[in-house]
């Protein structure tokens, strides 16, 4: 179920994509000079391009950081509601300028200031209303985050009638608009990333301990809820500083995708954070160079898709959890298991034509040189004709059955390999027959499963175990 | 039990605490004072308020009511020399820490804020892992460990915070048996140092060989005191009511004076 839904989520997301690269290469035929602008990106000589691009490329790594912690804490979300949260403050903060001092435009670390305390408050009324009533997260979070979007959506219908032109760039705070960051924008945001950046890395163990287990920390002292609104107070800062480059409807992506992007290559926590940072800078770098080069596409949108991409990648190839390895680890044991069971099926079927009984176990030429037929390798298990041929060929490829008469036989290999896959089996049966509560007649197919997974020290401490009691009855299936 | 004089030596004392979910009381007026030195069970049918009762002990849940004690002063001043082992299935084991690193999280206080786990504090979360026989998987990411594995990493996380009293909330629920004879000398060589261990048991048959004492819970304190005098068929009826097919076997077995 899973694994299909992730399948569809990669076709839907190569759509996207390319959906996306199509239409920026029809943008491009068109554009003369856009080939021309891309070199130029590229090399960084355009001094505005620059500056948005050390200025997104910060926050995408420190955002990167932050939202490994916000990932791990099961909060993505929260991200989200402060984005949406944050527009009645800006547009308030707005208003309240033009009050005192008309005329004066737009006074952007205000705006910011007032983004910030309203995508708090947001955060704070989930918390409120989770706490104190019998509603849930979700929910809680789509109310807030409807409300408070509703509540600044309302209040910009309001400024669309004051004359100033301040007013058309208020809107670029929702979708982002990078290419109007000034120098001292882009100051800032260098400044606030490091301390963001700074703060995470100096309470990386703190925040560790809180994502893993917020009740051992509690009980062992530490100040879980202060630790929770830090960590929020961190993502309201991404926010706050995205909302000109990604805006504030996207900022989610910039937090929680380069993390969930870095779990698939890597198990630990500080590699992990490392390379989120990584992805994050360069989803941001990459994205502001293509939309600089295409500027009719929202920029927000194309350094998301850019995010998206590498998420894409690391969906599918990454190192420790990507679907392309475990896919192939599933194969490579299928095919392990498949040539253990064949084998095991022509040992069976050698016992059977051997008439083998406890006193006398079947020797190295009976194995050798008895030859065994396509239906008795059938009959063994509820292997369809087709899959024993496919075995078949496979242990020919391997050198472990060689063809002769009416059948095969195995090789010297081959033979090894069978008497050890048998010993194993009967093994792990007798323990689960004498140590567990299993009944006989259920063991055969669950220890058909775990003999491929027995590691060899296991194996030998269960013959010293079951040596003493079962000698030569080892070779005798037990429920014969 | 008459009103106890709560002592200052006491490792644990719990004065007519109540606790409740939603307005409705989990557990009732419970007055209690752990004997020191002692390895603990808590017994009681599902739903009894154990893990609540630890849990509000350790100001996990607020209290409706009562006041606890922890060597004789409020549990927030004396998180130190209190280690809590909550239950294994209460944390996301796909989280990407080793084993070492869960064990490490026990010397968190002493290292201090912004402090940085050090080699000297690495190997101490070391040999905590190797009391536990867990030393040859301390690289291991925690999901690839099976369940007594994380649970005896669990076990070397609170044996690093070397406390004095130790709160366990299921250790022995669904672990193998190498895991359960492992946290069953662990809590030996606790109680031969002088620690307190309270331990959040499910397993009636068990319950007299593993533990000193016994608390026997539902919903209000039926019972407590050693396990020789408190542990009869006639309090278990008391606790588990009807609800425990097995409860006539185990009565059996103690009456025969067999523990």
């Amino acid at each position: 179920m899973s694994r299909d839904l992730s399948r569809w989520t990669v076709l839907l997301g190569m759509g996207v994509l390319g959906l996306f690269f199509l239409t920026s290469a029809a943008h491009a035929d068109t554009s003369e000079s856009s080939s021309n602008t891309f070199t130029r990106v590229l090399f960084l000589q355009d001094y505005t391009t620059r500056n948005v691009l050390i200025g997104t490329t910060l926050l995408g790594m420190s955002g990167g950081v932050v939202g490994v912690f916000m990932l791990l804490r099961k909060r993505s979300l929260i991200a989200d509601v402060v984005g949406h949260s944050a527009l009645p403050g800006i547009v308030l903060a707005f208003l309240l300028t033009q009050v005192f001092q008309p005329g004066s435009g737009r006074n952007v670390p205000l705006l910011m200031l007032g983004a910030a305390l309203a995508g708090l408050l947001g955060a704070l009324f989930v918390v409120l209303i989770e706490g104190n009533s019998r509603i849930k997260a979700d929910a809680a979070m789509a109310i807030v985050l409807s409300t408070f979007y509703g509540i600044g959506s309302a209040l910009l219908t309001v400024t669309q009638r004051m004359p100033e032109q301040a007013v058309a760039g208020l809107k670029n705070y929702l979708n982002g608009q990078p290419a109007a960051m000034d120098r001292s924008d882009v100051y800032l945001i260098a400044v606030s990333s490091a301390i963001l950046f700074g703060l995470t890395l100096l309470l990386f163990k703190e925040l560790t301990l809180l994502c893993f287990d917020s009740e051992f920390a509690a009980a062992d002292g530490w100040p879980v809820f202060r630790l929770d609104i830090l960590l929020t107070g961190l993502v309201v800062g991404i926010t706050i500083l995205g909302m000109q480059s990604v805006g504030l409807l996207l900022v989610v992506a910039v937090l929680v995708i380069p993390a969930a992007s870095a779990r698939f290559w890597t198990n630990r926590i500080r590699l992990m954070t490392f390379l989120s940072a990584a992805l994050g800078g360069l989803a941001a770098a990459v994205g502001t160079a293509l939309s600089a080069t295409f500027p009719h596409i929202a920029a927000g949108a194309v350094i998301v898709l850019a995010g998206t991409a590498l998420f894409l990648v690391s969906l599918i190839f990454g190192r420790e959890r990507g679907i392309l390895w475990s896919w192939l680890e599933a194969r490579r044991l299928q095919a392990k298991v498949g040539q253990h069971d064949l084998l095991r099926a022509a040992y069976e079927s050698i016992e059977a034509q051997k008439n083998a009984t406890e006193s006398r176990t079947v020797n190295e030429s009976d194995l050798l040189n008895t030859i065994v037929s396509i239906k008795e390798l059938t009959d063994a298990r509820s292997w369809s004709e087709a899959r024993v041929r496919q075995l078949l060929q496979r242990a020919v490829q391997h050198q472990l059955l060689e063809p002769a008469g009416y059948g095969w036989h195995l090789t010297p290999e081959g033979a090894d390999r069978a008497r050890r896959a048998v010993r194993n089996h009967r093994l792990w049966e007798l323990y689960l027959i004498t140590f567990a509560d299993v009944a006989p007649s259920h063991v055969d197919r669950a220890a058909d499963r775990i003999e491929h997974i027995l590691e060899a020290d296991v194996i030998r401490k269960l013959e010293a175990r079951l040596a003493a009691q079962q000698t030569a009855a080892m070779w005798q299936s037990p429920h014969d | 039990m008459s009103a106890p004089e709560h002592l200052h030596t006491c490792p644990l004392s719990i004065h007519d605490m109540t606790v409740a979910y939603q307005r409705r009381p989990v557990i009732w007026d419970i007055d209690y004072d752990a004997p020191a030195g002692q390895l603990i069970a808590i017994v009681g049918p599902n739903g009894a308020g154990k893990s609540t009762l630890v849990k509000a002990v350790l100001d996990l849940v607020p209290k409706v009511s009562g006041e606890v004690t922890v060597f004789g002063k409020p549990y927030k001043t004396q998180c130190d020399r209190v280690s809590y082992v909550p239950q294994r299935s209460s944390v996301d084991w796909d989280f990407p820490v080793s084993a070492l690193d869960v064990a490490a999280m026990g010397l968190y206080r002493k290292i201090g804020w912004f402090g940085r786990v050090t080699r000297q504090y690495r190997e101490e979360a070391m040999s905590a892992l190797e009391r536990v026989g867990m030393q040859d998987y301390a690289n291991r990411q925690i999901s690839q460990l099976s369940g007594g594995q994380q649970q005896r990493v669990f076990l070397a996380r609170a044996l690093a915070q070397d406390a004095d009293l130790y709160l366990m909330d299921e250790p022995f629920a669904g672990v193998d048996a190498t895991t359960e004879r492992t946290i069953v000398d662990i809590l030996q060589s606790l109680r031969d140092a002088g620690r307190t261990a309270l331990v959040v048991h499910h397993d009636l048959q068990t319950a007299p060989e593993y533990f000193d004492q016994v608390v026997l819970l539902n919903m209000r304190l039926v019972a407590s005191g050693p396990m020789k005098d408190v542990f009869t068929p006639e309090n278990l009826r008391r606790t588990f009511g009807g609800k425990l097919p097995l409860l006539d076997q185990v009565g059996n077995r103690m009456a025969g004076g067999n523990s």
